[in-house]
């Protein structure tokens, strides 16, 4: 991603210019790779057009997964492998086993979805980071465009990106 | 994008007409209700010879049931006689009509927390100062009004037919050398006496609705007049229920629920028993706007909010699960005979009449919800919150119904006519008069400071 001169940034300076700019631009048809912001912009999403994460999908396996382990542990260990008898209640006692079920798959959920999510995002501990602009964990957003995936010329999308009210537009 | 269209709150006002077709059918409803429920009381009183080979069934498991506690009361000592000595008792005084008396009763107690919990849920909006819930607010707003009708129902049934109700009424329980005399109950007398409920009920009562009235008047002014400072003295009046409230509704469940089971208790009762009227009131608030929106009215209510809502009838049944759960679970892991009973009673007990209505209980108030909602898309399409809401309702009577009639009828419950038109009847109301209260103000709390947030709202 770095300095390869196929990014078109621009920079704006207030969140409801950015969200304007955004469909602005995506009206003259040109394609925009992502936009950083320092927090999260309400409906900047919708106007990027970006597919609502499956992450939700991806947690209702690792639930279903942690719940069959929770109870695939415990019936190994109390019905199958060494049946004991516990509180006068037969071997296979549901009841008793419902808050250790709830916690396998409450911490399936958990660590399968941080792990899916990192994955996903490319993200793994010692990650260098790649911040096209520093300004945007500060005050700025930033508007990238990839060249290479548009049929419009650099000249066109700088024009356009001056247009919509970008502060300034940058090369990288 | 809708969000950015600007707003002013001179286009948003809107009123709810309540039509003279809509009160005839609600009227048409009611008779029907009644009708059924005369029809079920003729029966009921008929069915004497009938109902005797269910009643004689009925008899010969609760034996079953009696020595199957016998046993665990070997193990009890002093405590003999204690939990299911409540079985004989209600046979003694069984007359046919305790069912009519039951089910008003349950009725009354289940539509007063459906009624309170519209109360509830403002008042924790604004302790919240929740921005989102301002444009539906004044459909909870509005269902307190039924407290006018629920809180004399109930303080009537007790007054004439308490001990129809309640085991500990019955006569002599309390005095020392009667043959009713029951060394427990004059343990709790201090606290379960005639006196005291009566005051608590129309002591609680009152503040609820001393509290609602200023939260409504201000609420009302507050369209008129505009600015901020009304705000934070609703928030100040939410804060103020919230605080009763937290006191009341525990002490409500155990005195109109818990203390039918007087040798019974449950630490947990009273949270068990505001998490069934918690989610059902959120039910009845996400369904009222559902109809509402139907009609062509709330158009400002978007899926943002109605996923709100979803979220929070998602949440709440499994808080509910849990509450119930928690409480099952406890019982059944310490395995006292003195505790244990109330399971037994409605799992095995009475020829098994209540087994069927607690796998009901946990399917539609536990999986069913949490099935149906928990996707995103769920909580934001409607017909799926009215299948959620239609579980949650049914199946929180059905937890009401489980927590009473056991108690009160034990082998002579069952659901027929009575239990039908009885629940009619108090639905055809409970819609007649929140209604009616919709009429009062415009839907939308127009000047309410957190409006325009609510506007743009985006999830």
């Amino acid at each position: 991603m770095s300095s390869t001169n196929n990014y078109i940034l621009g920079v704006y300076d207030d969140e409801d210019e950015v969200l304007h700019a955004v469909s602005e631009v995506k009206s003259k048809g040109i394609k925009i790779e992502e936009v950083y912001t320092p927090f999260p912009i309400h409906g900047l999403d919708t106007a990027l057009g970006h597919a609502r994460t499956r992450l939700p999908i991806a947690a209702f396996m690792f639930g279903c997964l942690g719940l069959v382990c929770a109870q695939a542990l415990i019936n190994y260990t109390m019905v199958f492998d060494w049946p004991m008898i516990i509180g006068g209640k037969d071997f296979f006692a549901l009841p008793d086993w419902i808050p250790i079920t709830f916690e396998g798959t409450v911490l399936f959920t958990a660590f399968g979805l941080v792990t899916t999510f990192c994955i996903s995002n490319d993200l793994y501990p010692g990650k260098k980071p790649e911040i096209l602009d520093i300004r945007i964990t500060d005050d700025r957003f930033v508007m990238a465009i990839n060249v290479d995936k548009n049929k419009k010329s650099a000249a066109d999308i700088k024009k356009a990106l001056k247009d919509s009210g970008a502060v300034e537009v940058n090369v990288k | 994008m809708a969000g950015h269209s600007h707003f002013s709150p001179a286009n948003v006002e809107e009123h709810f007409e309540f039509s003279s077709e809509g009160k005839k059918r609600i009227i048409y409803g009611f008779i029907a209700g009644i009708v059924a429920l005369i029809i079920g009381i003729y029966l009921l009183s008929k069915g004497e010879s009938g109902g005797h080979e269910v009643a004689a069934a009925g008899h010969e498991a609760a034996k079953a049931g009696h020595e199957a506690a016998n046993t665990g009361h070997e193990a009890a000592g002093h405590l003999s006689g204690g939990a299911a000595s409540h079985q004989p008792a209600a046979e003694e005084h069984y007359d046919w009509t305790n069912r009519i008396w039951a089910n008003v009763w349950l009725n009354a107690v289940f539509f007063t927390g459906i009624s309170v919990i519209g109360m509830f849920f403002v008042s924790l909006q604004y302790l919240a100062k929740a921005g989102w819930s301002s444009v539906l607010k004044r459909v909870p707003e509005a269902f307190p009004k039924f407290l006018y009708v629920t809180l004399p129902i109930l303080l009537a049934v007790f007054f004439f037919k308490g001990d129809v109700i309640f085991h500990w009424m019955h006569h002599g329980v309390t005095e020392v050398g009667s043959e009713n005399y029951d060394k427990i109950i004059a343990g709790k007398s201090g606290y379960l006496n005639k006196t005291f409920f009566i005051a608590r009920l129309i002591g609680f009562g009152a503040i609820w609705l001393i509290l609602w009235n200023m939260l409504r008047k201000k609420s009302l002014e507050e369209d008129l007049v505009g600015g901020t400072e009304i705000f934070t003295k609703l928030v100040r009046i939410g804060v103020a229920f919230i605080v009763i409230f937290g006191l009341s509704s525990s002490m409500f469940a155990w005195d109109w629920v818990m203390s039918i089971d007087t040798h019974w208790f449950s630490t947990m009762f009273g949270w068990y028993m505001f998490s069934s009227w918690h989610v059902t009131g959120l039910a009845i608030i996400t369904l009222t706007v559902l109809l509402l929106k139907d009609k062509g009215y709330m158009a400002y209510v978007n899926e943002n909010h109605l996923h709100d809502l979803g979220k929070f009838m998602f949440a709440f049944s499994i808080f509910w699960s849990y509450v119930w759960f928690s409480q099952f679970l406890l019982i059944y892991y310490a395995n006292f005979p003195e505790e244990t009973i109330y399971f037994l009673e409605r799992w095995e007990g009475h020829n098994k009449i209540y087994k069927t209505s607690e796998i009901l209980n946990i399917l539609f108030n536990f999986f069913f919800p949490f099935l149906v909602l928990m996707t995103r898309d769920a909580k934001r399409t409607r017909i799926f919150l009215k299948i959620a809401c239609f579980f949650i309702i049914s199946g929180h009577y059905i937890d009401f119904y489980q927590m009473i009639m056991p108690g009160v009828l034990g082998p002579h419950g069952g659901y027929g006519l009575v239990e039908f038109g009885m629940l009619t009847a108090f639905s055809c109301a409970f819609i007649y008069v929140i209604s009616d209260e919709l009429t009062k103000a415009s839907l939308v709390a127009k000047n309410h400071p957190f409006l325009p947030e609510a506007l743009h709202h985006d999830i």
